[in-house]
């Protein structure tokens, strides 16, 4: 215990000297002072102008935005702006060393790569930090003095505690590209992937301010927390020397990386193998790697069920609609839009395999977030039916058993295993496997993916088109008896 | 203090050193020659733990460079391909960062740097900030943050590169002391000369192997053949030249001039001048022809490439 303790002052103590030096530098370069002074000491003062004009002009014309929503939307503004600082102190802090050659003498050092990346990631924080601190201050200091408004404490707490997670986001996104270059030019191109998904941030942060939904600002930080938890595991395994060194040139290799993902998408080939052996294999065994990410996936798809079914009591159908479904002749209604055809069956098959397709790139984009809520609104809009017609007296089950189940049984599994998959290959280049790249690990999960997809769940929406078109309309007529 | 066996380093599909094994004892150095891309760079950095190896081992300093990777880091001294000094910064704070990440005390820190940097001529620069320093002064900076922590082992990259002749004289001055002073050193250089004049073992790697191996000498008979000598005579050979072939293996001949070679020149020199001495031949001197590192390391290289 007291060595582990005496190694833990020691590491702190080299993470200080580390945080030192580039505080150091950062403060005797005039491209990053002077906005850092601009943007603590002069930004804010504008905005307490701004404040008191904007509200002194919304109550002249009564408008629906008061003082109490704006004055607080200005105050994440003004803590906001010397955050984006981080951003760029960090690829220069992280891929500026690497550029200008001065980190091999650090790396020869006894520092660990977790304190160098430890004392890197804090020094590019810090600054930018104090400074988003300051002008919080000077800004409300303004406020107060011209309109006697202060904020509360929990809404101080959460926009000082926003704007700290918003620089640490930005320093681990910006750790995660820099290790994957080694020019300040190619990190700045990639910085776009940092700034668009704040850009939106912003603006969805704008809403709720205006709207006056501070509450939601918690949420929105706990979402902030885990992104951060992700990036930071991401960049403590990515800012290792072996990583840094052994990328000499920001290469594309097209044809190497399509030859990787062939290799893996074709898996092991044992000689004298049968096809149907391989498929267990490398396709039910992908299936069975991706368990957890199904189980997570299944999660949602019955929260989107309830969600569904509980909104369906808040907002109401139309009721010659719900009527019709529920009394009317469904018999002729599937006869008029011809379901139950072949052309019929390769629509919906069609259609289910480009909303598959969609959801794994949106998820790819979005940590699997959007895949998600793509895969769970039809369930909720089954949902949300099936609630609407339990006021007919059509239960749940009847619902579910009729107009879900038939086909369902193929296409909710589809969905499950391809929700799954598409999670699996979202967040696989947080945790490489040890000797693999960032690139590699998104591959290998990628050819995963392209196998369960191909393999597995095309041919399984195939089946569910086919009982879709087919079997459904015959077990709901014979259900509801018309 | 230096012991590799096997070493072997694998970027992906690409193998960048080779089953490298050398020793090098506490008061020597061995000088690393090889071609750019020859793969010393990678198997520095796998002796001082900045890489890990794929295959093999290393002990540098009696620590394993992988497993007490840390302490090797903490017990070597190592001057990189580039000198990466931080352009605002002032010498001696640059080496206050550098030696509390050693873990010097600050006494130690201001001690070691005053001290090196009157040895090194850098005195007088304190108050200029680095980015104003000459390629030469960075150089030598860059070998006082290597020297600060006084360490057992040292690794130099071009260690007098870019440097003015006085400065390199000072640089190799040092190196010399440091050996004597029974440091270990392991210098990379494509400076063949100062290999020859600094190094006691020379290693050369090709295509991230050593394929040769031995002291300067020891190279130079293996590689280019037993020591060649000239022998002058103050008057044309003459009736000589039919004698001197039939004693000596001759491989050049002028006027008044003979060239040969041989392995045993303690008998054979002697035994030549005796018998010119019979012959009443005017002796103008007999020397050995200088050979340099540079031809044997162009003709292991060329030889290599030939393969």
């Amino acid at each position: 215990m007291h060595t582990k303790l005496r190694r833990l002052m020691l590491s702190a103590r080299r993470v200080a000297i580390v945080i030192r030096r580039e505080v150091r530098d950062q403060l005797r370069d005039w491209r990053i002072l002077t906005p850092i002074i601009i943007l603590t000491l002069v930004f804010p003062s504008l905005m307490t102008f701004t404040a008191e004009r904007m509200i002194a002009y919304v109550n002249s014309t009564g408008g629906a935005l008061d003082g109490e929503r704006l004055t607080p939307f200005l105050m994440m503004v003004v803590g906001f702006f010397p955050i984006a600082v981080s951003l760029v102190l960090a690829l220069e802090s992280f891929v500026g060393e690497k550029e200008r050659l001065t980190l091999e003498p650090l790396l020869a050092t006894p520092l660990s790569d977790t304190e160098l990346f430890v004392g890197k990631s804090l020094a590019s924080m810090l600054t930018p930090i104090v400074s988003s601190q300051l002008g919080i201050a000077v800004y409300v200091s303004g406020v107060f003095l011209q309109t006697g408004w202060l904020p509360s404490p929990g809404l101080y707490a959460q926009i000082g505690l926003m704007a700290v997670l918003q620089a640490a986001v930005m320093v681990s996104a910006a750790v995660v590209i820099s290790s994957q270059v080694t020019s300040v030019r190619a990190a700045n191109l990639l910085a776009s992937f940092v700034i668009i998904p704040f850009a939106m941030l912003i603006q969805g942060l704008t809403v709720l301010m205006l709207w006056g939904e501070l509450d939601l600002l918690w949420w929105i930080m706990l979402g902030l927390a885990t992104v951060l938890t992700g990036l930071w595991r991401m960049g403590v395994r990515l800012f290792r020397r072996e990583e840094l060194l052994g990328r000499e040139l920001d290469r594309l290799d097209l044809a190497a990386a399509w030859r990787f993902f062939a290799r893996a998408f074709i898996g092991e080939r044992r000689s004298g193998e049968g096809l149907w052996r391989w498929y267990r294999r490398e396709v039910i065994g992908a299936v069975v790697r991706t368990a957890l990410p199904i189980a997570v996936v299944g999660i949602a798809l019955l929260s989107g069920i309830s969600l569904g079914y509980a909104e369906a009591g808040q907002f109401r159908l139309p009721e010659e609609i719900t009527r019709d479904v529920a009394f009317g002749d469904v018999a002729s209604r599937f006869d008029e839009t011809g379901i139950s055809s072949l052309n019929g069956a390769l629509w919906i098959f069609l259609n289910n395999v480009r909303a598959i397709g969609l959801a794994s790139l949106a998820g790819m984009a979005s940590w699997g977030v959007l895949a998600l809520l793509l895969l769970m609104m039809p369930l909720g809009i089954a949902g949300f039916l099936s609630g609407q017609l339990a006021s007919f007296g059509i239960s749940g089950a009847t619902f579910f058993g009729a107009f879900v189940l038939p086909h369902g049984v193929f296409e909710i599994p589809a969905a499950l295993i391809a929700g799954g998959a598409i999670l699996r290959m979202s967040v696989s280049f947080l945790a490489p496997p040890p000797g693999r790249t960032v690139g590699e690990a998104w591959l290998l999960s990628v050819a995963d993916w392209a196998r369960i997809y191909l393999l597995a769940v095309v041919p399984l929406l195939a089946v569910a088109a086919l009982c879709e078109a087919y079997v459904t309309p015959q077990v709901v007529v014979a259900v509801l008896g018309r | 203090m230096i012991v590799a066996h096997q070493l072997t380093k694998q970027f992906d599909t690409f193998t960048a050193v080779r089953e490298i094994s050398l020793e090098v004892s506490a008061g020597s150095v061995l000088a690393l020659l090889g071609p750019n891309g020859a793969g010393k760079t990678t198997t520095i950095r796998m002796l001082t733990s900045i890489l890990r190896p794929t295959s093999g081992w290393a002990r540098i300093a009696d620590l394993d460079v992988v497993t007490q990777a840390e302490e090797v880091r903490r017990r070597v001294g190592v001057l990189t391909e580039h000198h990466g000094l931080y352009a605002r910064m002032r010498s001696e704070e640059y080496l206050t960062f550098f030696g509390e990440l050693y873990g010097l005390s600050g006494d130690v820190i201001r001690r070691r740097s005053g001290e090196l940097l009157e040895q090194f001529g850098l005195a007088d620069a304190r108050d200029k900030r680095l980015g104003e320093y000459s390629k030469g002064m960075r150089q030598k900076l860059a070998l006082i943050r290597v020297m600060l922590h006084d360490p057992d082992v040292l690794v130099l990259d071009e260690p007098t590169s870019a440097m003015d002749p006085v400065s390199v004289r000072a640089v190799r001055d040092a190196i010399a002391a440091l050996r004597n002073e029974r440091r270990t050193i392991l210098l990379c250089t494509h400076n063949l000369h100062e290999a020859e004049q600094l190094a006691d073992q020379i290693a050369i790697i090709r295509r991230g192997a050593i394929i040769e191996r031995g002291s300067p000498a020891e190279l130079k008979r293996k590689l280019l053949g037993p020591t060649i000598y000239e022998l002058r005579l103050a008057e044309p050979l003459n009736g000589l030249a039919a004698g001197l072939a039939e004693r000596l293996d001759l491989i050049g001949q002028g006027a008044d001039w003979v060239r040969y070679r041989t392995d045993q020149p303690a008998v054979v020199n002697p035994a030549t001048i005796a018998w010119l001495a019979e012959q009443r031949a005017p002796v103008l001197a007999l020397s050995e022809v200088e050979r340099s590192l540079e031809d044997v390391y162009l003709q292991v290289v060329e030889a290599t490439d030939a393969h």
